[in-house]
């Protein structure tokens, strides 16, 4: 059930974003944008004009053609209102959708005399412990005390294969929504009511909490600029027309001002900082704040883990290799006897590989044998038959002590071709039969189709992919260099992890990475963009700025490209803005001053049928433009891996140069269709 | 092919062939290396580090580069105004000059600190030998040193990796002056005297002319600042009437040795810049988009002239060599059109012709130059101005290609852009402003009778002072009483506006940039070296500083220009 993308005008929410665009009409809320404020401050002016004319007031032209520039550039503020109102409902149908798993459910409350009581979930309050059995639906974000179970979380990752979380380990953490399939577990409460991460993520998505990012604020201050420039231009014009002997209509001021103040970028700009986070909802990534997605555009390191992103889930069982000395029928036997009661997925494949090779599955009686499980000390499992025999398997050295200290001889040519395996990217695992090595196994690792291509566009997107992975390093490098990550950290540690990204960091790099258990917490905050898994642990959670909710490691690549992406829109939409401004000068100008100096015709390029009309469609192009890019601005402007100078070049040509050309076809059109009317 | 265009053309080519061995002297001055001329001019700048006691290998961050900045050029004009107002009684008078009024030597050395030289005085009547020497050719120096040592610092910063220290600013102004504008001046100073400028401490002479009547012949030492006044892009002649007079520029030889000097520098500083940072791809497109600005405006102002008028063809007056009204007869409207073009890009401001004579596009290529004041622009400042549109452009392109915006491994952010914006803003600001009062002023108050013209021609006249005082160019388009108050004052304001923040701004954000961590370049960073951002870069500077001035220029030579045509 992977969320649908929603259409971009879904009805639904363009009546809200509709009423909402009034609401923003407020001064104060506008102040918050100069250059539509600006805008408002000369519709207000256009306004009073209108009455004035309407009661007497002379040489301002016609009460027609004031109120008709009144409600032009009232409608340019109301289309950039719209636009933002639109992308707030768009995040916040988003949210709900997923809040919607979260509908008040009944919760047991475990009392602190252990008894249970049921009650209402939104009563849960952080800290609090549930209990939740076969069947629940559990009724908070929490992390699990005690306990194991099988859980669906298709309600929030659309995944319908079910998972095993469990207290004390990494996937201990559980979100509301989600349902319990068997077993039971205690789970304590990690937010109040309120203030789960998707919570904080629809505050930011509206208005009131969202902070303006580094770049928005920057920009912000160049188009702030702008417009203080083009009101001195609009400003002084009335002394230097007074020189002329001409005499110009505030409307006609007001108009040119506004034409030439960045509008479009002014009004979708907020709007496009909004889609940035929506985009990434929709990836249902929840970002703590706008300015993680920002910086994920920058990021120039991502520490991607091997499991899941680069290979498929697990190792799997490729070959049995016996010793030379030992039937190979009697070694795959052994092999699968000793991996019966294994239910790691390198045990499972070792089974299925068996099967595949049609080889008998016995099933002996689970009283008479002893299945010995794997410890950190013995870093090995396996078996003892009721007739006395200890088979066990595990990695190289381990078994290698195993063998040696009970004075047998390890041979070299098992030692050779397990190390063979490993340089071929695999994982021998050895198996011994009462102290004796007897053969190995080669587990392999499979690469997922399609990586090396996601690697080639990072690359080209100057992004540096480092792979982190327990495996030793002749097989990490073998798999890096099969999947064409640019570094690899073998038998990594989480302070490995730490001590890369800190060096990455002190080379002025940005890094990103993901990671779910509280070892990797230290790793999540150093990074730049720390994605937590949903299923880690609460300190991973806490740590890191995202919380991905899909679990998915290969999200991080996702991440980075809608950070580009939002960069790109508000980059492109700038220049277009600033670009506009040629034609508009060429409609305005001229119509300005026309009457006074008619060989000023000269500069009347587009051959605009009256000063009137040409300063009419100039301003009726400058408000339509706004609601003809909302869909651009929502949905992003298509990013391109094709290096920085070619993409440069490509938007400066299509926004750039259309920039230029677009508002000269527009305003000419408007013109013929003004008076054909 | 017009010997007129192939003088023009030969000229420029030749100022690109000297400025690439002068950028890569400038550059081995400022980085302290040795040069051909360490063995005469070492001795002199030790001298005056005694003299001043300067501890030149002292390190100062950029505040304290701007505080010693602003420190120097108070006490010049603290100098300029005490020898100014006093000059009577101090030595080398021969033509008993009198004292100088308080204001018009308060506007006088406020113009000379800035490296403006708009001049509201006639050297010949109103200075002292001891004054054109003692402050005139003095601060033609040092003010052009500031500038260039200003410039130096930015190239410093952008060179630097991550630090807080800018180097010295005593000793790149000292190098400056000692290492650059100093064996420069010797050249064309000789070169100058040599044809016929006068060097001399002798007083005024009398002569009698073929009509019979007595004239005085005002001379003195004249070549030496001449010189300097052409390289240092400062502007202010010896003599009223600038390189017009014979004395100032004898002929067509000295005319092209004091065009070159007029954009020898600045080009120099661009390539100085590209062997200085190891940048010279970045400089060469940088050189790229001065040059197309530069060309369009030259071939605009030359186009105009080489046209004629057709009004005074009307009259049955030969146009075929061009619009010979107001300019000089030995250098022809081409050469004229070429100095106008350079002196208006570089803020320098000495003129060989009558602007208010320029033909409507000639009009507009001059104001249009001193809009951008970029284009190769004045020495030192010319790149520091340019440094802003980089900045802005930076950004702008930056956000284009998805990344924050990082110029040479600098993050630039909301500080940065809050700075550039206001350099950016001012510029038009004080422009507009200033002509906008003015237009209404006159308007209210016809009887001030300031213009010479009405309508566009006058409205030109307006804008042209406005735009020479900000830009710190000093050239008038003539034909304006601005010896009143209102301009006195007002221009005053614009040309200290027009100095000092344009320096100040800049110095901060290159400042700022440096004390930031480096970011090692990757596929995804936006190359600044590239023929693509160049283009972004122009448009950034054609958006901002003549965008802005479209009406404007609508209502002054363009307006007039369909007038005539």
């Amino acid at each position: 059930m992977k969320k649908q993308r929603p259409k971009l005008f879904e009805p639904a929410l363009v009546k809200t974003a509709i009423k909402e665009a009034f609401v923003k009409l407020k001064p104060t809320v506008m102040a918050r944008n100069p250059v539509m404020f600006a805008v408002e401050v000369g519709a207000a002016i256009m306004l009073l004009v209108s009455l004035a004319v309407l009661f007497g007031m002379v040489d301002q032209g016609s009460f027609g053609y004031n109120i008709a520039i009144f409600l032009i550039l009232l409608f340019t503020i109301l289309f950039a209102n719209f636009a933002e109102a639109l992308a707030e409902a768009r995040g916040k149908a988003q949210a709900d959708s997923l809040r919607k798993t979260r509908k008040t459910t009944p919760a047991k409350r475990l009392n602190e005399d252990g008894t249970t009581e049921t009650i209402q979930s939104s009563e849960l309050k952080k800290g609090d412990i549930f209990v939740a059995e076969e069947g629940d639906v559990i009724p908070a974000d929490g992390e699990i005390i005690e306990g194991l179970a099988s859980i669906d979380e298709s309600a929030i990752t659309g995944e319908s294969a079910p998972v095993i979380r469990e207290s004390g380990g990494d996937k201990s953490g559980v979100t509301g929504g989600t349902k319990v399939l068997s077993d039971r577990i205690k789970v304590e409460v990690t937010s109040d009511p309120g203030e789960s991460f998707l919570d904080k993520m629809i505050g930011l998505v509206e208005g009131a909490e969202r902070q303006k990012t580094p770049n928005e604020l920057a920009l912000g201050i160049l188009l702030a600029g702008f417009t203080l420039v083009f009101l001195i231009v609009v400003v002084t014009l009335q002394p230097f027309a007074m020189y002329a002997n001409t005499a110009i209509a505030i409307a006609s001021l007001i108009a040119l001002f506004v034409c030439l103040i960045p509008t479009t970028i002014g009004g979708l700009l907020s709007a496009i900082g909004i889609a940035g986070m929506d985009r990434a909802l929709q990836a249902n990534i929840i970002s703590k704040s706008g300015r993680a997605v920002e910086t994920a555009g920058d990021i120039d390191t991502l520490l991607l883990d091997k499991t899941g992103t680069i290979t498929i889930g697990n190792r799997k069982a490729t070959n049995f290799y016996p010793v030379n000395s030992v039937d190979e029928d009697h070694f795959i036997q052994q092999c699968v006897v000793s991996s019966l009661a294994d239910t790691t997925p390198e045990g499972k494949s070792i089974i299925e590989l068996a099967k595949e090779m049609d080889q008998p599955i016995p099933e002996p009686d689970e009283d008479e044998v002893e299945f010995i499980k794997f410890t950190a000390q013995t870093r090995s499992s396996g078996i003892n038959l009721p007739d006395g025999t200890e088979i066990r398997k595990g990695a190289v050295d381990a078994m290698k002590d195993l063998v040696e200290s009970a004075g047998n001889n390890f041979p070299d040519a098992l030692e050779e071709k397990a190390e063979e395996i490993s340089s071929d990217g695999g994982t021998p695992l050895i198996v011994a039969e009462n102290k004796e090595a007897i053969g190995v196994i080669q587990l392999e690792d499979i690469i997922k189709k399609g990586i090396e291509e996601r690697f080639a566009r990072l690359r080209k997107m100057g992004v540096k992919t480092v792979m982190v992975t327990g495996d030793n390093p002749l097989t990490a490098e073998y798999i890096a260099k099969k999947a064409g990550v640019d570094d690899f950290i073998a038998e990594a540690t989480p302070e490995d992890k730490l001590e890369y990204i800190k060096k990455e960091q002190a080379d002025g790099k940005l890094v990103a990475m993901m990671g779910d258990g509280t070892n990797d917490a230290p790793a999540l905050a150093q990074a730049d963009v720390g994605v937590a898994m949903n299923t880690g642990t609460q300190a991973a959670k806490e740590a890191g700025n995202m919380v991905d909710l899909d679990n998915d490691p290969t999200k991080l690549i996702e991440v980075v490209e809608i950070g580009k992406q939002l960069l790109i829109t508000r980059g492109t939409m700038t220049t277009f803005s600033i670009a506009n401004d040629v034609a508009k000068y060429f409609a305005i100008v001229p119509a300005l001053f026309i009457l006074t100096f008619p060989q000023l015709q000269a500069l009347n390029i587009m051959n605009l049928a009256s000063p009137q009309s040409a300063i009419l469609s100039a301003v009726i192009f400058n408000a339509v433009i706004i609601p003809l890019l909302i869909p651009l601005a929502l949905r992003g402007v298509e990013y391109k891996p094709i290096g920085a100078s070619k993409l440069l070049a490509r938007n400066l040509f299509i926004y750039g140069l259309g920039g230029i050309i677009a508002p000269f076809v527009g305003i000419k059109l408007i013109d013929i269709l003004i008076n054909l009317v | 092919m017009d010997t007129q265009l192939i003088g023009i053309g030969f000229i420029y080519l030749l100022t690109i062939l000297l400025a690439i061995p002068l950028g890569k002297y400038i550059a081995r001055v400022y980085r302290g290396e040795h040069t051909m001329l360490d063995p005469a001019l070492n001795p002199v700048e030790k001298l005056v580090y005694k003299i001043c006691r300067i501890t030149p290998g002292r390190e100062m961050n950029w505040k304290q580069h701007l505080g010693a900045l602003l420190t120097i050029n108070m006490m010049w004009f603290v100098w300029g105004m005490v020898l100014l107002v006093t000059q009577k009684g101090w030595f080398w008078n021969p033509a008993e000059i009198a004292n100088m009024s308080p204001d018009l030597a308060f506007n006088t050395v406020i113009s000379f600190v800035v490296n403006c030289n708009l001049q509201h005085y006639s050297g010949e009547s109103s200075l002292t030998y001891w004054s054109q020497l003692g402050f005139i050719t003095f601060m033609q120096f040092v003010s052009a040193g500031t500038g260039m040592a200003a410039c130096a610092v930015i190239f410093r910063a952008i060179k630097t990796k991550q630090s807080e220290k800018l180097g010295n600013f005593y000793r790149l102004f000292v190098r400056s002056c000692v290492h650059i504008l100093l064996p420069l001046a010797i050249v064309v100073g000789s070169l100058l005297a040599l044809n016929g400028s006068p060097v001399t401490w002798e007083g005024y002479d009398t002569i009698t002319t073929l009509e019979g009547h007595q004239q005085t012949v005002a001379k003195g030492p004249a070549a030496a600042e001449i010189a300097i006044k052409q390289l240092g892009t400062n502007g202010g002649g010896f003599f009223g009437a600038n390189s017009s007079v014979p004395f100032e520029n004898p002929n067509y030889i000295t005319n092209i040795a004091e065009t070159m000097s007029l954009i020898l520098i600045p080009m120099g500083m661009v390539f100085a810049f590209g062997y200085y940072t190891e940048k010279r791809k970045l400089a060469w497109i940088f050189f790229a988009v001065m040059t197309v600005g530069y060309l369009a405006l030259t071939t605009l102002a030359v186009y105009g002239e080489m046209e004629g008028n057709p009004a005074i063809a009307q009259m049955g007056v030969s146009q075929e060599l061009g619009s010979m009204e107001g300019t000089e007869t030995r250098f022809g409207p081409a050469a004229s059109a070429l100095w106008a073009t350079a002196t208006t890009s570089t803020s320098n401001g000495s003129v060989n012709s009558m602007h208010d004579s320029l033909m409507p596009l000639g009009g507009m290529a001059t104001l249009t130059g001193m809009f951008i004041n970029a284009n190769y622009g004045g020495v030192g400042v010319g790149f520091i101005n340019f440094y802003v549109f980089v900045i802005v452009a930076i950004f702008i392109a930056g956000l284009m290609v998805g990344r924050t915006p990082e110029f040479l491994g600098k993050k630039v952010e909301a500080k940065e852009m809050k700075i550039a914006t206001i350099v950016v803003l001012l510029h038009p600001a004080v422009i507009l402003v200033g002509t906008a009062i003015s237009a209404w002023l006159i308007t209210h108050n016809p009887d001030w009778g300031w213009l010479n013209n009405a309508g566009f021609h006058g409205f030109s006249e307006m804008l042209y002072e406005f735009s020479s005082a900000t830009a710190n160019n000093g050239s008038g388009f003539e034909g304006l009483g601005d010896n009143t108050p209102w301009w006195n004052i007002a221009t005053g304001v614009a040309l200290l506006l027009g100095r000092y923040v344009p320096i100040i701004g800049p110095i901060a954000i290159a400042g700022l940039l440096a004390n930031k961590q480096f970011i090692p370049e990757t596929a995804g960073t936006l190359k600044a070296d590239t023929a693509t951002f160049g283009v972004v870069l122009f448009a950034v500077i054609v958006v901002i500083a003549a965008l802005a001035f479209l009406p404007a220029l609508v209502l002054g030579p363009i307006g007039e220009y369909f007038m005539l045509y």
